[in-house]
């Protein structure tokens, strides 16, 4: 039986938002935690705990998961991005902030896709990866593709206009980057 | 942190994986997606002292298309094999089904494999498996053997897989040229639990329905395959009497109330759903000649 004292740890490396990033933690710490409290990446945000709500939705090896409902010993030597590498991404631009946002955040930042803004980083994650499937969503597919995330302010109307605002974002500076490069 | 403590253990092979199992015994889980062990694990409803953690093992995230068969191995990722075009071309029930099982992102984790080994009678997968009289492969210290779906699924959340035996893969059987087959549930929110689903199998030949089956999602003990072929065989597909079907249907089913549906409710959609995508597999098997199928 294991004992609470002696529980056994990991030298956990992962890539996150292109950086390689080492924890040692128990075997039963979430990926989530681990991104939260280990690396002290509090972008990712905790809801249910249980795969419902979408909240914790991070990218791994480029495709949407529920952190919590990984271990990070699990994601060893895995690429992960979480709402903070979002900025990094080629598409993403500086803003009138001054920070940069990728086409998602600043399509969430115009149509005002939140209203308390703690679903906010999974629906981001949910959309980026989405949009490289289908460019160019219809609302209705819109709506389908964030219905794994959920917003208890039910600010689903905003959001969905921001989904489809990121797909014309994103298209433009797809344009932009082919237009730079030829 | 959620999860009790648990000792992680990685085996690189299917033989190391179950020699770990064969240690641990009845105190250890497999670890594959998770995506329904861990939220146990998060709500301490289980605290296994070992987990064997099967993501590393090789030669085990294989889709394989056969004559007979589409192979799924116990890595395959449940949206590996919805976007798999030969699966879906050999078998489009798999598709079908998958669409509907919870949301994308759990998608991208779980495994096909995992969830049947999981054998909730809520998911959508040990209901293909069942439709299809499909089989699990498994390995253990005793050696490999074939567990036929209807010997599986022994009660809920159940299976006869031993404590030391591994689900390697299941084989999911193609159907007779001239079937066709289709998928419904109805949940609260999509990507949900369903309320109730039903999948079909219909196989027409000359005009006439020859065989038709269904089974079930969320609305019986275990999944299990209802014959039909006795009340619409012998029809065609247009003037078949799929009001008895449903009416079959609502008496095979067994539901449960809970906060969201009654029994009767689900009885209720059950038998409405069965309905839909019997007359739906029916028609496009007329239509389509079973090319949908070989």
């Amino acid at each position: 039986m294991t004992d609470m004292t002696t529980e056994q740890v990991h030298d956990v490396t992962v890539n996150v938002n292109g950086v390689p990033r080492t924890a040692t933690v128990p075997a039963r710490r979430l990926l989530s935690d681990f991104l939260r409290h280990d690396l002290e990446l509090t972008g990712t945000h905790v809801g249910c705990e249980h795969g419902v709500c979408g909240a914790c939705t991070v990218l791994l090896d480029g495709k949407p998961m529920r952190s919590c409902l990984m271990f990070a010993v699990t994601a060893q030597d895995h690429r992960i991005t979480t709402v903070e590498g979002l900025c990094d991404a080629p598409d993403a631009r500086p803003c009138a902030t001054g920070e940069r946002m990728n086409p998602a955040q600043q399509a969430f930042a115009e149509c005002h896709g939140l209203q308390c803004g703690f679903c906010t980083p999974g629906f981001l994650t949910t959309v980026t990866a989405y949009l490289e499937e289908n460019p160019s969503p219809s609302q209705e597919e819109a709506r389908e593709a964030i219905s794994g995330n959920l917003c208890r302010c039910t600010g689903y109307q905003n959001i969905v206009k921001s989904v489809l605002r990121a797909a014309e974002i994103r298209t433009e500076r797809l344009e932009e980057n082919a237009g730079e490069s030829a | 942190m959620k999860p009790a403590p648990f000792v992680h253990h990685a085996p690189r092979s299917v033989e190391e994986a179950v020699s770990v199992l064969a240690q641990v015994g009845h105190d250890g889980k497999i670890l594959a997606g998770g995506q329904s062990l861990i939220p146990v694990l998060n709500m301490r409803l289980a605290s296994p002292a070992h987990l064997v953690d099967i993501n590393r093992v090789t030669g085990i995230d294989q889709v394989e298309v056969g004559d007979d068969a589409v192979r799924v191995g116990a890595l395959v990722r449940h949206a590996e094999l919805e976007y798999h075009e030969g699966a879906y071309a050999a078998l489009p029930l798999l598709r079908q089904a998958l669409v509907n099982v919870a949301h994308p992102a759990i998608r991208n984790r779980g495994t096909t494999v995992g969830s049947i080994a999981h054998a909730d009678a809520a998911g959508e997968m040990p209901a293909i498996l069942a439709l299809t009289g499909g089989v699990v492969e498994a390995t253990g210290p005793r050696g490999a053997r074939e567990i036929a779906a209807v010997d599986f699924f022994q009660g809920p959340l159940e299976t006869s897989l031993a404590e030391d035996e591994l689900a390697v893969a299941v084989r999911f059987p193609r159907f007779a040229p001239g079937t066709a087959t289709a998928f419904a549930e109805s949940a609260r929110r999509h990507g949900d639990y369903a309320l109730a689903g039903v999948a079909a199998a219909v196989t027409v030949r000359d005009g006439v329905i020859t065989d038709a089956r269904s089974s079930f999602v969320s609305v019986t003990d275990v999944p299990s395959v209802l014959d039909l072929t006795d009340v619409v065989g012998g029809s065609e597909p247009g003037t078949a009497d799929w009001a008895a079907a449903a009416e079959a249907v609502r008496a095979h089913v067994e539901p449960e109330a809970d906060i969201h549906a009654t029994a009767d409710y689900r009885r209720m959609l059950a038998g409405e759903l069965a309905r839909r995508v019997l007359c739906q597999a029916a028609e496009n098997a007329a239509t389509t000649k079973g090319s949908s199928d070989r």
